[in-house]
């Protein structure tokens, strides 16, 4: 089975700083992928070349086969850390403008969404609370039909009702052989649907195994792994 | 259907507890029809791979079966269900029994016990 996202040898440098150390990895379909890692690690940066929003130094990424660029955007929907929607619009304009942009958007999927969080569409994004902007957001990234979501801490800011909320539309809305690639420090909130978790570490991959082995290996949850791999 | 999984041992066998011990205990009755793997593996918060593979494992071991096209059953198969009752029996025993003699107690004391609060 060929995988859907390679990473070989990539770094980032910042300056005289390195955020990613020749890392690489390999995505395959139908997997949720936990990428965890303190602070500063490197997460947003991986995300964000995978994502063609920052050019690496060095090394090569590509999804499907594809270098990054129009084909592998096509296929990966992506959520960002932070809010880039015009806060004065209407979520159906918001909607409407998926759709019109990005081919596999499901329109009926997201009103679905939309109905089942008992949020308007004709409400506009200022006057909604940060927790349900961000349920806004996760439902346009998660409302298109794509091979790989990314999505960079996407329970943050929202209660622990809500957080259910989300995890459950995650793994009931993306298709079986698609994939989802997820950052965040939540790890006892997530780790029930992860699959595997890639540790990342000062810019490096430390770990990268499924769930279950790290229980049956070490005998503890992923979360209490990460607390002792990253104590400071 | 609360799942309660606990957080340091692994998932699907956690998973495989649980839905034998709802065949057992006829919350699954003989049978019956059986949920999705999405239905499951959204009702237990878990990712679907892992439920899969908990399925998998409940069908190796001939507690469910699957029909190509109609989905998934619990098994009719009463025999099967007697001897996994007799499994988890004897294993929750098993445990009691350590504890009781952790405590100190003896076999008759544990028994007299055991009477009194069946």
């Amino acid at each position: 089975m060929s995988s859907l996202l390679s990473v070989s040898d990539l770094t980032k440098k910042y300056g005289a700083k390195t955020a990613l150390d020749g890392i690489s990895f390999e995505l395959e379909g139908g997997h949720i992928t936990g990428l965890l890692g303190p602070n500063g690690s490197g997460k947003t940066t991986l995300i964000k070349i995978i994502c063609g929003l920052l050019q690496p130094t060095s090394g090569t990424v590509t999804v499907k086969g594809n270098r990054v660029g129009v084909e592998s955007k096509k296929v990966i929907s992506y959520l960002p850390d932070t809010t880039y929607l015009d806060p004065s619009q209407r979520v159906q304009d918001i909607i409407w403008y998926f759709s019109d942009f990005y081919e596999d958007f499901d329109t009926s999927r997201a009103y679905d969404m939309l109905s089942k969080l008992g949020i308007n569409a004709k409400d506009r994004l200022k006057t909604m609370s940060k927790g349900t902007r961000e349920k806004v957001q996760l439902i346009l990234v998660m409302s298109r039909r794509a091979d790989l979501y990314i999505l960079d801490e996407p329970i943050a800011g929202v209660d622990p009702a809500a957080r259910d909320y989300i995890l459950n539309t995650i793994i009931t809305n993306y298709d079986e052989n698609a994939s989802i690639l997820l950052s965040t420090h939540l790890i006892s909130d997530v780790e029930n649907i992860l699959d595997q978790v890639i540790f990342l570490k000062e810019g490096s991959i430390v770990r990268y195994s499924t769930v279950d082995e790290i229980r049956s290996e070490e005998g503890k949850s992923v979360d209490s792994l990460f607390r002792e791999v990253f104590k400071c | 259907m609360s799942w309660n999984l606990s957080s340091d041992r692994p998932i699907f066998v956690q998973l495989v507890e649980h839905i034998e011990f709802d065949i057992v205990s006829g919350t699954l009755p003989p049978g019956g029809r059986f949920p999705s793997v999405r239905e499951l593996a959204s009702d237990a918060s878990v990712n679907p791979n892992t439920m899969q593979r908990a399925l998998s494992e409940l069908e190796r071991k001939g507690l469910l079966r699957t029909e190509r096209t109609s989905g998934r059953f619990v098994t009719d198969d009463e025999n099967a269900i007697t001897s996994l009752k007799k499994e988890l029996a004897s294993s929750g025993v098993d445990g009691f029994v350590g504890q009781m003699k952790q405590l100190g107690l003896a076999k008759d004391e544990v028994l007299e016990l055991v009477s009194e609060k069946y």
